[in-house]
């Protein structure tokens, strides 16, 4: 939409070719409680105009309209729920930065997850099939090594009489 | 499981991916859907452009099916649409326009610079209107249904042929709707 | 026009001569040694060296024609009209070269000649059909760029006949040091990644992989890796410092896009150290090196294509992106399907739950899955798209929760990791040596958030018990080092450099941890009007705006406060926030003061004016942010370090002397 975005974004390998600086609004909350859920807030909704930028770090204006709605709605008192949807409801769950758990984004979650579940069991299964090749010797054997081993080597423990197949 | 299919499975993984890159290539991004797709108009109750002492709202914009064009004299977008508009509204399409975060003088100025093709403008100087109808920019136009209801959404200016005859075919469509 | 200044005029069409012949020798140096490597032709393959000098050469021809351009103020070049100006410092002239896409493609085929050129000047000891298969792939990958910069992104183009008579300037964000410094190093790092890569092919075309192998593949990936740190860590202090917020990593996809790689290096490299102690591994090493330059060239696919720009930002060449997916398309289909049909046969060594080898195969499942968790964030929007399933943002949000429980597990066994040993490691043994450490780092990370902020913490607890962990282990696995030789000195002579890097990247990544969890936790930001004389005290410091007054630059005019810092009624230090207008371009900039300490940085942004002598300041305490870029820091250098470990170099001692360097006993095995 305008020139200078779109000739930032023919672009370099850095976030600041895109990015732009940062507003400055002095906004007081009566209760302090209210200007942290703000920032909070303000650092979780996306603003629907620039490239990946948050209505807190962005100076467009649109971000501005809607920084001074969200501080509007805390004043009245509104849940960080129903601001969020009252956001969702005028530009899309585009605005979530934090996806709403659904079934079209649990892969999101379920992915890495599944990720880790399946490396603890390729983990399990090899080091099982060591478990597998070290078998205890028989009482035979046992008696046959521990006198092979007594004859050069007199300390040897209990723990090392096992060998591979 | 053989293990050369195990093998397999990176190439597949990125051969999906690529799949994927290349139908959002060639999809180029054209704008996201409004939120208010399907949904009544919001009320509104804002002054005309042309009248400060005329009171507009919602009732404008029932009865017929509207093409309403958020537009700005500070954009130059809007600009390049304005020809367009205009062509529609020759063709008998009812627009109405939305003038979103600007000034009575300049807005006026722009109209007689590129000519009216609206039936009436709603004066948005503090982008109220647009804020609730989830506007972020320049030019964007909603096809708004007999009973009011939003039908349609373009992002960016109607500056191709392609854009004009979606929408007309949109308000034929939306038209034959009881 | 006299012989000099049409000389001068000319320099576009050296450059653009220098890039076709490089692209000719690039060529030449992929085809003929890879298939004098097939064809048994020693001749052929003696191609390899010569014309990977030679490619660097012309590549490095058609920069400095470049950057005698901007510095020349040739305005017909589009490329500098649209990134310099006459009144641009010089050195920002002779650096914005690579400000914009068609010079940083160009500065990556420049960097990706020069690992090329490298790699032939120090591999002399590698068999020479290794060595034609190497330079005949980074060839390969070289003239795939060449060709993408000649057909789609000429820097030379020139703007004919209208010649501007001033450029349009830099982008004022990049008109700082962090241009000259941030790209080169990325870009050494992405595109050191391809020696790796290379080696990989070379080992799956030959269908061997060998202890060799991996002491020449090891030095190379720990470079990379190296400059890879730098150059995200350079370009989050950039960011932090630049842009005014403060802020040091946003989970941007451009910064995605550099941590996939990151994320997969490491995994790299971790998985390497198992093949050449234990030859485990195999084909995982190889998969994780052709994965690691794949994302490098993803990421600059997802970059350069515009994909992931919002709405209104179309006007990306499509052609661009279409040949990026194509190279990357080729590159990335034909190694995995080689990788697929050469795979080294699964050579199993045994080990147990608590071995070294258990350890570093976690390490590198837990990489694997953060590494697939940014690429899933990063690509969800696009896939729902795809699929007509919607939209979607995937923010920071998301990437926390699913990091901070990855990264808590990962520190977890990383304690436990230098201490084990190989094969099988008596439980019994690890605890009598790690418990009192992780005692300790519960009981300290329990109670420092009360020492240091009064109130208990959960976050801050976790983050500290970690770093903690990490540190005290790293600690006492040093310790259980010197004690083993007869006196310490005997102890700390048997310490190889690669032990030394190994200890002092760990330790880096802990004091990380440390900055992240202080400055998420405990950083404080006001938002504040000053008028002239008012004051405001943040987080125990107070801020006088003292004077307002304007400052000419060389490119801009700037609106620029005073301000006074004091503490318990002492001054401190005088801070100047400017706010810059650039001739050349009409949004505002912000230059923020800062005053850096390893404690606590202070930072001032000025806003905007607000009525008459009074201006919006945003005010910031960050406490150890430091320690994020201290911790990178030292990541890097354990990297650098490790690659001058004597073990790496055995092969060449073994040419020259006919027998194995006696080489120190290593300690780590």
């Amino acid at each position: 939409m305008s020139r200078p975005l779109v000739g930032a974004l023919a672009l370099c390998l850095t976030l600041l070719a895109t990015a732009s600086p940062a507003a400055v609004e002095v906004r007081a909350f009566d209760d302090p409680a209210l200007g942290e859920r703000y920032v909070a807030l303000a650092e979780e909704l996306r603003c629907p105009q620039c490239p990946n930028q948050t209505i807190a770090d962005s100076d467009a204006p649109i971000a501005g309209d809607m920084r001074e709605r969200v501080a509007a709605l805390l004043r009245d008192g509104r849940s960080d729920a129903e601001i969020r949807d009252f956001l969702v409801a005028r530009f899309g769950e585009y605005v979530r930065y934090d996806p709403r758990p659904a079934p079209r984004t649990w892969p999101l979650w379920g992915v890495p997850a599944a990720l880790v579940a399946i490396g603890a069991l390729v983990l399990a299964m090899l080091v099982r099939r060591r478990a597998r090749r070290v078998v205890p010797l028989s009482a035979t054997e046992r008696e046959r090594l521990a006198e092979l081993v007594s004859r050069d080597e007199p300390g040897a423990t209990r723990d090392r009489l096992e060998v591979r197949r | 499981m053989n293990r050369r299919l195990v093998l397999l499975i990176p190439l597949g993984l990125f051969a999906a991916l690529a799949v994927l890159f290349w139908s959002s290539l060639a999809t180029a991004p054209d704008g996201r859907d409004s939120a208010r797709l399907g949904e009544a108009f919001p009320a509104f109750e804002l002054p005309a452009l042309a009248d400060p002492a005329r009171s507009l709202d919602r009732s404008l914009l029932t009865g017929r099916v509207t093409l309403v064009n958020v537009w700005a004299s500070w954009c130059a977008a809007c600009r390049v649409e304005m020809p367009q508009l205009a062509a529609l509204a020759a063709r008998g399409v009812r627009l109405v326009g939305v003038n979103y975060k600007d000034g009575r003088a300049a807005a006026n100025a722009f109209l007689g610079e590129f000519g009216d093709p609206f039936e009436a403008t709603i004066h948005d100087p503090s982008g109220k209107l647009g804020f609730e109808l989830g506007v972020y920019g320049a030019p964007e136009t909603f096809l708004v249904d007999a009973q009011g209801v939003i039908r349609y959404h373009h992002v960016g200016a109607l500056d191709t042929e392609e854009a004009l005859q979606v929408i007309l075919a949109r308000v034929k469509q939306w038209r034959s709707q009881p | 026009m006299n012989a000099t200044t049409l000389l001068v005029r000319l320099i576009p069409e050296y450059g653009q001569f220098a890039l076709i012949l490089a692209l000719l020798l690039a060529l030449v140096q992929a085809g003929v040694p890879l298939a004098g490597a097939a064809t048994s032709r020693p001749l052929w393959m003696a191609y390899a060296r010569p014309m990977a000098a030679g490619q660097f050469a012309f590549v490095l021809v058609a920069f400095g024609c470049l950057t005698a351009s901007f510095l020349f103020d040739d305005f017909s070049v589009a490329y500098v009209a649209d990134n310099s100006n006459t009144r641009l410092p010089w050195y920002y002239k002779a650096t914005a070269a690579w400000a914009s896409h068609e010079g940083s493609m160009l500065l990556w085929s420049l960097i990706l000649a020069g690992w090329g050129f490298a790699v032939s000047r120090l591999a002399r000891g590698l068999p020479r059909v290794m060595l034609a298969r190497v330079l005949g792939v980074m060839g390969l990958v070289g003239s795939g760029f060449l060709l993408f910069i000649l057909l789609t992104s000429n820097p030379f183009e020139r703007r004919l006949p209208a010649i501007p008579a001033e450029g349009a300037d830099l982008n004022p964000l990049l008109q700082d040091v962090g241009l000259i410094v941030h790209p080169p190093l990325l870009y050494m790092g992405y595109v050191g990644f391809s020696v790796v890569f290379a080696f990989a092919i070379a080992a799956l075309l030959e269908g061997r992989l060998d202890s060799a192998w991996t002491r020449w593949v090891r030095p190379w990936t720990h470079l990379a890796w190296a400059f890879l740190t730098l150059g995200i860590a350079l370009g989050s202090w950039w960011a932090y410092y630049e842009l005014g917020w403060g802020g040091w990593w946003f989970w941007d996809p451009v910064e995605n896009a550099s941590l996939l790689p990151w994320l997969a290096g490491t995994a790299l490299i971790h998985s390497l150290a198992v093949t050449d102690k234990r030859g485990g591994f195999k084909s995982w090493t190889l998969l994780l090196a052709v994965a690691t330059f794949s994302l490098s060239l993803l990421g600059t696919f997802l970059v350069r294509s515009g994909i992931l720009g919002s709405v209104h930002a179309f006007a990306t060449d499509p052609a661009r992106g279409a040949f990026i997916l194509a190279l990357l398309g080729l590159t990335v289909g034909a190694s995995l399907l080689l990788f697929a049909l050469r795979a080294p046969r699964a050579d199993f060594t045994g080990f147990d739950w608590l071995s070294r080898d258990a350890l570093l195969l976690i390490n590198n499942l837990l990489l694997v899955t953060m590494t697939v968790s940014v690429l899933l964030g990063t690509l969800y929007p696009l896939i729902l798209e795809a699929l007509g399933l919607g939209t979607v943002s995937v923010g920071a949000p998301y990437f926390n929760t699913v990091f901070v429980p990855l990264v808590a597990l990962l520190c977890l066994f990383m304690g436990l990791g230098p201490l084990a040993r190989w094969k099988r490691m008596p439980a019994r043994e690890l605890w009598r040596r790690l418990a009192g450490a992780g005692l300790l780092a519960l009981a300290l990370g329990a109670m420092l958030p009360l020492v240091y902020a009064g109130r208990w913490n959960l976050g801050v607890s976790l983050g500290l018990t970690l770093a903690l962990w990490l540190m005290l282990s790293l600690a006492r696995d040093l310790l259980g080092k010197l004690r083993r030789g007869a006196t310490w000195r005997a102890g700390l002579s048997r310490l190889t450099p690669g032990y030394w890097g190994m200890w002092l990247a760990h330790l880096g990544l802990a004091v990380t941890i440390v900055g992240v969890t202080v400055v998420s936790n405990y950083s404080v930001e006001r938002n504040v009007r000053l008028a002239l004389g008012e004051r405001v005290a943040v987080a125990g410091y107070g801020f006088t705006l003292e004077a307002l007054d304007e400052r000419h630059g060389a490119n801009y005019v700037a609106d620029r406060a005073t301000l006074a810092v004091a503490r318990d009624g002492r001054r401190l230090y005088t801070l100047h926030p400017e706010k810059r207008r650039y001739t050349a371009r009409a949004r505002p900039m912000t230059e923020v003061a800062l005053r850096p300490g390893l404690l606590r940085d202070l930072y001032v942004a000025l806003g905007e004016p607000l009525g008459r002598d009074a201006w919006s300041l945003r005010i910031q305490y960050k406490p150890m942010v430091r320690w994020l870029w201290l911790g990178a820091l030292m990541m890097a250098l354990g990297a650098a370090l490790a690659v001058l470990d004597r073990r790496y170099r055995q092969d060449r001692h073994q040419r020259r002397h006919g027998v194995p360097a006696p080489g120190r006993e290593d300690v780590r095995s």
